[in-house]
């Protein structure tokens, strides 16, 4: 009986050309945890180190692997609007609804992720800007459209031009076989939330390990400050501003007074 | 040097700023205006979104007429019963301002009204004030006085009830069109993000005979309260005032509005005014090409909600 399982597992491993028990495990490492937003905040580059590390020590390791990271910001429900040509001007005449998407989206990997894997492996683990899940608002459903529809490629486009998602297919490097460091490319307008990094390493086309850390960017001092007392108590907020304009006016009158 | 503005949400270079807040406080003092259609389109076009913009723009616009009101009331060149007048209906006209602001906001359509606005006030505005600063150049030219206020002329506008003395302008006029303009400029401050003491003063002029030696201080308290209003109704509902552009931005304003001033002295009133009327004109003229223009990118993105 056992023989038989034993053969059984010999020949599908066989056939399916792979080597004996996928048991990597990866250990990463971030340069830093918490990105502080201050006045002279304009934008940071975060490294993520990590190892394939053999899992319990027994399985060998392969040659090659590939990397692939992605790191989500807050999710936030942005619309894409198109505009039209109407009586001469130009107006915004359709627009769609992007729900609970990322504000920030980095997909990261040692090489393009065409050549990671398969096209469907790619697909199912969201690997790629072409494959990230994006919910729209269309009619009462949520679903997301074909990856050519115009406005998911636009909403893509202006991420992109925006620095705010990206697909770099360089943006990780292997030191050795077995350890990497990939570059986070967080940019000056970069949102403030929790991040989710999502790492996942593929060897001859398929995932064998997986794992995830997490970033947080905060507002600290008085940026903080300012934009919680703009949000919470805007009343107050802006009768602080409109005193502090009134202010200003009446230093200038009297710094400046020619009698 | 770089600066995180906390509301815009982007960073900007001080310097940039400070200078943009110079050259406009600089015209605004030359023209006795408040310079926020020059400040708003310059904002936007350094990035900076326009709903933000409309609203930061307005504290700038509060501190420099402030400071310039402060100029006129100790030379009793202010009419504060008339700007009160104007004010009990500006602030009412801000108020609706604020709330189509964001209606229109919700409606994706803010950038176009904004657009239209600018357009329409400022190509019309603009071109009536060549028009009539080059008449006034000609009149100038031919030796014949240029006289702007024929006194004892009478327009409809004389023939409205509710008639009240103001005694410092030595006018006495109906309360309606009072009113009406009140509510006019306060609107239009609130949606396009201006003082509106370029559409004020020639209203003041032109329909109620108000004299220039109390006009320009009159049109400046009421865009001081109208947009001291607005700052606080912008951050009360749209949370949108960003507090550290305004500053950096009103610094400069009020320090180049002081040059401006004396510039302005020295230069001939028609002069001045033909060469504010091209000014406006020209940046109405901008507004219309981006409207008409082919946009670089027919789409665009906007922030609905944060989970």
């Amino acid at each position: 009986m056992m023989g038989r399982i034993a053969l059984t597992f010999l020949v599908v491993m066989l056939i399916g050309g792979v080597r004996p028990a996928a048991a990597e495990r990866l250990v990463v490492s971030l340069s830093n945890h918490r990105v502080a937003i201050t006045s002279s905040f304009v934008g940071e580059d975060l490294v993520l180190f990590g190892t394939v590390e053999p899992d319990a020590g027994k399985t060998a390791l392969r040659p090659v692997y590939d990397l692939v990271v992605t790191v989500t910001g807050p999710r936030e429900t942005l619309r894409a609007r198109r505009k039209q040509r109407v009586l001469g001007i130009w107006v915004n005449v359709d627009s769609r609804e992007f729900v609970r998407v990322p504000s920030y989206l980095a997909i990261l990997s040692n090489r393009p992720a065409s050549k990671i894997a398969a096209s469907d492996t790619l697909r199912r683990l969201q690997v790629g800007l072409d494959n990230f899940l994006l919910p729209q608002r269309i009619g009462p459903d949520l679903a997301d459209t074909v990856r050519e529809d115009p406005f998911r490629l636009a909403f893509i486009r202006l991420e992109n031009q925006q620095n705010l998602y990206s697909e770099i297919g360089t943006a990780v490097t292997f030191l050795t076989p077995t350890v990497f460091r990939a570059a986070i490319p967080l940019p000056s307008n970069v949102p403030v939330g929790n991040f989710a990094i999502d790492v996942k390493l593929f060897a001859d086309g398929a995932l064998v390990a997986r794992t995830n850390s997490a970033l947080e960017v905060t507002k600290t001092g008085f940026e903080q400050y300012v934009a919680d007392a703009a949000r919470d108590n805007g009343l107050l907020y802006g009768l602080a501003t409109m005193l502090m304009a009134l202010l200003t006016g009446w230093v200038a009158n009297v710094m400046f007074r020619r009698d | 040097m770089q600066i995180y503005l906390p509301i815009a949400d982007m960073p900007v270079n001080i310097f940039l700023v400070l200078g943009m807040g110079l050259a406009v406080g600089y015209i605004s003092g030359m023209f006795g205006i408040g310079g926020g259609f020059l400040m708003t389109p310059l904002l936007i076009f350094i990035g900076v979104t326009p709903a933000v913009a409309v609203a930061s723009v307005a504290s700038h616009i509060a501190a420099s007429s402030f400071s310039g009101a402060i100029n006129y009331w100790n030379r009793r060149a202010l009419d504060l019963p008339l700007a009160l007048m104007l004010l009990s209906a500006g602030i009412l006209g801000t108020a609706t301002g604020v709330w189509l602001f964001t209606e229109l906001r919700a409606l994706d359509q803010l950038d176009l009204m904004i657009g239209l606005s600018y357009v329409t006030l400022l190509t019309v505005v603009g071109a009536m004030m060549i028009y009539e600063s080059l008449r006034a150049v000609v009149r100038a030219r031919k030796g014949m006085p240029a006289t702007l206020r024929r006194p004892g002329s009478h327009t409809w506008v004389h023939g409205l009830p509710i008639k009240v003395r103001f005694k410092r302008s030595k006018i006495y006029v109906s309360a309606i069109p009072v009113w009406g303009i009140g509510f006019l400029i306060g609107f239009v401050g609130a949606i396009m993000g201006i003082g509106g003491g370029f559409l004020l003063v020639p209203m003041l002029i032109y329909f109620l005979r108000v004299p220039t030696a109390t006009v320009i201080g009159t049109s400046m308290v009421l865009t001081l309260v109208t947009m001291a209003s607005a700052t606080v109704m912008h951050a009360a509902t749209n949370h949108l005032v960003d507090a550290v552009l305004a500053l950096i931005l009103m610094v400069g304003g009020v320090v180049g509005a002081q040059f401006g001033v004396r510039t302005g002295q020295k230069m001939r009133g028609e002069r001045l005014r033909l060469l504010l009327g091209v000014l406006v004109f020209a940046v109405g003229l901008r507004f219309a090409y981006e409207l008409v223009a082919s946009p670089d990118d027919l789409f665009s993105i906007r922030h609905v909600g944060v989970e």
